[in-house]
């Protein structure tokens, strides 16, 4: 049903764009396919009146717009119906297991689908404080980077040709495969550490080559549009460069920069491909960046999903639960989209409240 | 640092800074390397430097070159940690490619041709299911909904690129993939005399067209939300012109909208096509992984990509063949470094703003 749509919308609208003509220009487009009739029948005296619209033309015409709309607005339904769907899922399936003992208890002594002595069938408090840690450890690598980075290509090389090397770099960089960046900081740790590294900031190097493009980006639209009279009144009072950059064009740009942040955050939370490589999966707490395996919670949901159920013995009682690998799959996952849903909210939030006095 | 200058008398650092700004005017473009400032250039014409500023220029200047850096390590740090694998006696690698790829592969290149084509087919095929789905969203929002609707739906875009791979992953092999059986399966009896569709349609459909479709969900929302900006941007003037000529609505779209974004989109879908390429989760997850040079897209363990297989084996690979995964990750690094820059090249040429 879907595909069939999305055929529909393919073809109808390959058909109308064909004759489509390579000049934006409306009048010559209209007067178009008619002059070039006239000038080869009707010779110097064109008889106007054959272009007059006949009604069956206007009304193919307008039928046709009418069409359009309808193929358009198809399109629109079809592109909606797996968000919905992907959504309810997870809502519909994640609530199921979400609760308290979820959320502050980890894996450790759960035994296949049987209880554990807490009441509940294992948690992710675990992935959870990985996700903060390694999210956090790529917070403080790639925001002082990326807004230093930014800072130079707004206030000091505007146009230089190293600056535009740069930012052509960081445009291919924000293109970078996730597990290239795992592979990277997996290679990394690797050569400089000694094979068999595995920590929470191998996996904050690999978020942080994610995020510091995104940073860069965004700071650098953010520093764009601070007015430049601000900038002349502040070194018209005698204020040395770097203090009004910091104290004034920073100050200004403040709430955009912390939007453009929170959506980086948002975006590389979720990531999961690096973290598998980089900072692997256990199933106790650990709260050491720099030492040992962590969990994270897309890796979470990706192994639990992996596991997919569990057999229980014919003697377990009704306490074993066989599906609970998939259960606790979607519960982290609803967790996930929370989380990434509210970051987004707040980032969206903070550019709407702050953004009227930038301007 | 603005104390020196105030404790100096006012009188006398005015006019030198005075002086400097009319020098300035005087030589326009001579040291300023802004524009937008008509040719002052600032940095004369402050009291003095200061370590301070330097150690802050310094900073500054180091961040970008970082980025630099940080990319060239991308690459050496690849090439070094993958060497192995080209310079290690034949008989050994070719040992490993045979484990890795069950026996199919014995060479480098035998070994990563058929994920470069499971690669590419798969981001082709979702960025032809995406792209016309995504422009129709895109002009959906821009001219047929209401303005107060038009905010809520650009929100939902934005938010449905958020969500996390693993979560289209999670959804599409449990949700999306049993669900479309029937389709395919109806696709395999009627189209079948097309050898692209030849059957029997796999149960469960873990193919490569599932896995298309799961990354074309996933890329449409990026495409939409860059042509939806275009459309956007689309001047006004021409719009009100081509619809007081009477052309009708769709007219209107097509003659000045479509002209106007035709780079933006090219970019935008070269963009997604990049995301395609790269992403790991969600075809790892859907697809049942082949290594051959297939065509037949409704039929399991045909095709993988160079991501999905990487993440797969990673797990259990030796050193040796850990090098070799990363051989084929420089390959894909290659592949969306060539799709970025051609998108990029196509924005800045069209030059639709």
């Amino acid at each position: 049903m879907k595909e069939s749509d999305k055929k529909v919308v393919e073809s109808s609208v390959a058909q109308s764009s064909e004759p489509k003509p390579a000049t934006v220009a409306p009048v010559t487009e209209t007067s178009n396919p008619v002059t070039a009739v006239a000038s080869e029948a009707a010779g110097p005296t064109p008889d106007f009146s054959k272009f007059k619209p006949s009604n069956a033309l206007l009304k193919q015409r307008e039928w046709k717009s009418r069409i359009m709309a309808g193929v358009i607005g198809l399109a629109f339904v079809v592109a909606m119906i797996p968000l919905i769907s992907l959504l309810w899922t997870t809502i519909a399936r994640g609530v199921k297991r979400l609760n308290l003992n979820f959320l502050t208890f980890n894996m450790s002594g759960v035994i296949g689908g049987m209880p554990t002595p807490s009441g509940g069938h294992g948690g992710i408090e675990h992935a959870i404080i990985g996700t903060l840690e390694v999210t956090l450890g790529a917070i403080l690598i790639s925001v002082p980077v990326g807004l230093m980075c930014a800072i130079y290509l707004t206030e000091y090389a505007r146009g230089s040709k190293f600056a535009k090397a740069i930012s052509l770099l960081v445009n291919v960089m924000s293109g970078i495969p996730s597990i290239v960046a795992g592979l990277f900081a997996f290679s990394l740790f690797a050569i400089l550490m000694g094979p068999g590294v595995s920590n929470g900031f191998e996996g904050s190097v690999a978020l942080s080559i994610l995020m510091i493009p995104t940073v860069v980006n965004s700071s650098v639209e953010m520093l764009r549009i601070v007015p430049d009279d601000l900038r002349e009144a502040s070194y018209a009072l005698g204020v040395t460069k770097s203090r009004t950059i910091v104290k004034v064009v920073l100050r200004t740009a403040l709430p955009g920069i912390v939007s453009g942040v929170i959506l980086a955050i948002a975006r590389v939370i979720g990531e999961t491909a690096p973290l598998l490589m980089t900072a692997g999966f256990i199933v106790t707490t650990n709260w050491n960046l720099f030492s040992g395996q962590m969990t994270t919670l897309p890796v979470f949901v990706y192994q639990e999903y992996s596991k997919m159920s569990v057999t229980c013995p014919p003697n377990a009682g009704p306490g074993c639960v066989a599906s609970i690998p998939s259960e606790r799959s979607w519960a982290a996952a609803l967790v996930l989209i929370a989380i990434v849903l509210v970051l987004n909210l707040i980032g969206r939030l903070v550019q709407r409240l702050f953004s009227v006095e930038t301007k | 640092m603005a104390n020196t200058s105030e404790s100096s008398s006012a009188g006398q650092a005015m006019p030198v800074a005075v002086g400097q700004i009319s020098a300035g005017l005087s030589a326009p473009g001579g040291g300023g390397t802004d524009g937008r400032r008509n040719g002052l250039d600032f940095s004369d014409a402050k009291p003095g430097r200061h370590s301070q500023d330097k150690i802050f220029h310094a900073v500054a200047v180091g961040c970008g070159a970082l980025i630099l850096v940080a990319l060239g390590a991308v690459v050496l740090f690849l090439l070094l940690r993958a060497w192995p694998i080209f310079a290690g006696p034949q008989a050994k690698t070719s040992a490993v490619f045979a484990s890795l790829s069950g026996g199919k592969a014995h060479g480098f290149w035998q070994y990563v041709g058929p994920l470069v084509f499971g690669t590419v087919v798969i981001a082709a095929l979702a960025l032809a299911i995406a792209f016309f789905v995504a422009v129709g969203v895109a002009l959906f929002i821009t001219f047929y909904a209401r303005k107060r609707i038009q905010t809520v739906l650009n929100y939902v875009v934005d938010l449905l690129a958020a969500i996390p791979s693993v979560i289209y992953g999670l959804w599409g092999a449990l949700v999306l993939v049993p669900a479309t059986y029937p389709f395919w399966n109806w696709v395999s009896a009627h189209l079948g005399w097309i050898p692209l569709f030849a059957g029997p349609a796999a149960n469960p459909p873990r193919t490569v067209a599932s896995a298309a479709v799961i990354l074309a969900i996933m890329i449409m929302p990026i495409i939409t939300s860059m042509t939806r900006d275009i459309f956007a941007a689309t001047p006004r003037l021409n719009q009100e012109a081509a619809l007081a000529l009477g052309a009708t609505k769709w007219e209107m779209i097509k003659l000045t909208a479509l002209p106007f974004a035709k780079s933006g989109m090219v970019s935008a879908s070269m963009l997604a096509l990049g995301r395609a390429l790269g992403e790991t989760m969600a075809v790892m997850m859907v697809l049942s992984p082949g290594m051959t040079y297939s065509w037949h897209w409704l039929q399991a363990s045909k095709s993988q990509t160079i991501a999905a297989n990487i993440a797969a084996q990673y797990p259990e690979a030796d050193s040796l063949g850990v090098s070799a995964l990363i051989a084929t990750g420089l390959v894909l690094f290659v592949i969306t470094f060539v799709v970025n820059l051609l998108a990029r090249r196509i924005t800045r040429k069209g030059g639709a703003r």
